[in-house]
């Protein structure tokens, strides 16, 4: 019997179980491991802070998401030997003829000094975590008002929007109680802006001189002061804040690090288009785990399981890989007020104004805000643990970008 | 949109960024550089070509991976290009800033 291992049962490694216990012949086994049984819907991370969604809207159990055919082993993973197709877990070793890593990124706060020091998660929360977002929602249910900054540590982070979301949602929940006038709202960022392409940037700058949010541009954090709150970069310019809530540094894995396969960041070197690893020929690397210059995000996970199914077959075949994935992401961005816009784009075209799925008709509307789009991005949530989760393909979304129904130039 | 620099027609986006890397040299990074108020000394050509030749390679420039450059430490780098030095270099190196999604 041939083995097929995939390191991580998180969305990308969900979806390829998925996938590939429906494609792949008796003669496979599928093997998953996972260290923890809990799977997250982390787009909701981003409304348990505003009391918008609950704990339980945002978890399930892990074995209960997968396939039978898919053996499922709890453990944490030492590391891999790809040299001799072999993974290292806490107790065993596993042989593997194909290995998908899906390992996915998490925080490391502790890359920047001062970041995980006495005010973590007392005046300093990220919200990228159950835990974060949980102690966050806390601390605003009793919090007085003053200054709010909203911080990216540095790029690539996990859902580049989700930052910005934070800010358009806290402006409409201060709104709400009552309490705007008590807050100062910055975004302070390490790029250029809070929109850094030429169309969103015209298109939706009005965004932040609406809502009053206080930008403070090309921001490389050094390090951060507990005793006096204050974020001090490089350059030596200082924030002061009264809450900081931040987006660290985001890494892969610290197995991909201890295997010796990852970059600076725990990034597995992958091709951009056909998934493979550049190193291993049967090694496949998917989601989070890459390094390719696609966005960190559930959409571009789901595009990229659909190619690499096909690869993966193409593999096994014998076949030469198809370079068919094109970095395309489909993502919901809310913008408060019960509105939300939506983005699609890929490696070579920017958001740009249109219609989506169905082209000329939508009825989602791009890059532009509408309450459409807000439903849409609170039935994903069905459409992740019904849908995405099972490998059921989403009517009219493709897995490459289209390019019909957008306004190019 | 088309631009002369340094006596040489290129083409630019709205920030004034070159579309083509290809259409750059080294008299139009001390054009660009004039526009935002530096002159270019050797060590910042050192550092100009090594953005660009990351950036050319594919690999994600941040502050971090200036860092482990070996041409600047982050100190210098600011002083260099003051305000926004990865803004500002990337500009003056022919190729585009790091961007987000949107």
């Amino acid at each position: 019997m041939k083995s097929l291992v995939i390191l991580g049962a998180g969305t990308s490694g969900t979806m390829m179980a998925s996938h590939l216990s429906k494609k792949l012949n008796k003669e496979w086994e599928i093997i998953l491991v996972d260290k923890d049984e809990v799977h997250y819907y982390q787009p909701g991370f981003l409304f348990i802070p505003f009391d918008m969604y609950k704990e339980k809207d945002v978890v399930k159990c892990k074995p209960d998401l997968l396939p039978k055919s898919v053996h499922y082993i709890p453990s944490k993973i030492d590391r891999i030997l790809p040299e001799e197709n072999k993974v290292l877990l806490e107790d065993r070793v596993l042989n593997y003829d194909i290995l998908i890593i899906a390992t996915g990124c998490q925080i490391a706060p502790e890359e920047v000094e001062g970041m995980k020091g006495p005010l973590w998660h007392k005046d300093i929360f990220d919200f990228y975590t159950f835990q974060g977002a949980v102690a966050l929602r806390d601390k605003l249910r009793t919090w007085k008002g003053g200054k709010l900054v909203i911080h990216i540590t540095e790029m690539p982070i996990k859902c580049p929007v989700a930052p910005l979301e934070f800010a358009f949602l806290a402006d409409d929940y201060f709104k709400k109680r009552k309490m705007r006038n008590k807050v100062e709202i910055y975004y302070v960022t390490p790029l250029s802006g809070a929109f850094t392409k030429p169309v969103s940037s015209e298109k939706l700058g009005y965004l932040l001189k609406e809502k009053g949010i206080k930008m403070v541009t090309d921001f490389a954090i050094e390090r951060v002061d507990n005793e006096n709150k204050k974020i001090i970069d490089y350059g030596d310019r200082e924030v002061d804040f009264d809450l900081l809530v931040t987006v660290p540094t985001n890494m892969g894995d610290e197995c991909i690090a201890r295997s010796g396969m990852g970059d600076d960041l725990n990034f597995v070197p992958t091709d951009p288009h056909t998934l493979q690893s550049k190193e291993y020929e049967n090694v496949f690397v998917i989601g989070d785990a890459t390094d390719i210059p696609a966005s960190k995000a559930g959409s571009v996970a789901h595009f990229e399981a659909e190619i690499l199914t096909e690869n993966i077959l193409r593999y096994i075949e014998g076949k030469e890989l198809l370079p068919a994935f094109d970095g395309h992401a489909n993502c919901f961005i809310e913008s408060g007020n019960g509105k939300a816009l939506l983005i699609d784009f890929n490696y070579n075209v920017e958001p740009v104004e249109g219609k989506f799925p169905i082209p000329g008709l939508g009825p989602l509307a791009l890059l532009k805000e509408s309450k459409l789009n807000h439903w849409g991005k609170l039935a994903f949530r069905w459409i992740y643990w019904n849908m995405l989760l099972k490998g059921i393909p989403i009517p009219f979304v493709s897995a490459t970008m289209s390019e019909k129904g957008k306004k190019l130039n | 949109m088309e631009k002369v620099l340094a006596g040489q027609t290129v083409q630019v986006d709205q920030e004034g960024y070159l579309i083509d890397p290809n259409q750059w040299n080294e008299e139009i990074a001390r054009a660009i550089a004039a526009e935002e108020g530096i002159e270019l000394t050797p060590r910042h050509m050192a550092v100009v070509k090594w953005i660009r030749e990351t950036a050319l390679s594919g690999k994600p420039l941040s502050i971090r991976t200036v860092k482990k450059s070996g041409v600047v430490d982050i100190k210098e780098f600011y002083q260099l290009f003051p305000g926004g030095p990865l803004k500002l270099s990337t500009k003056i190196a022919g190729v585009s800033k790091p961007k987000s999604c949107l």
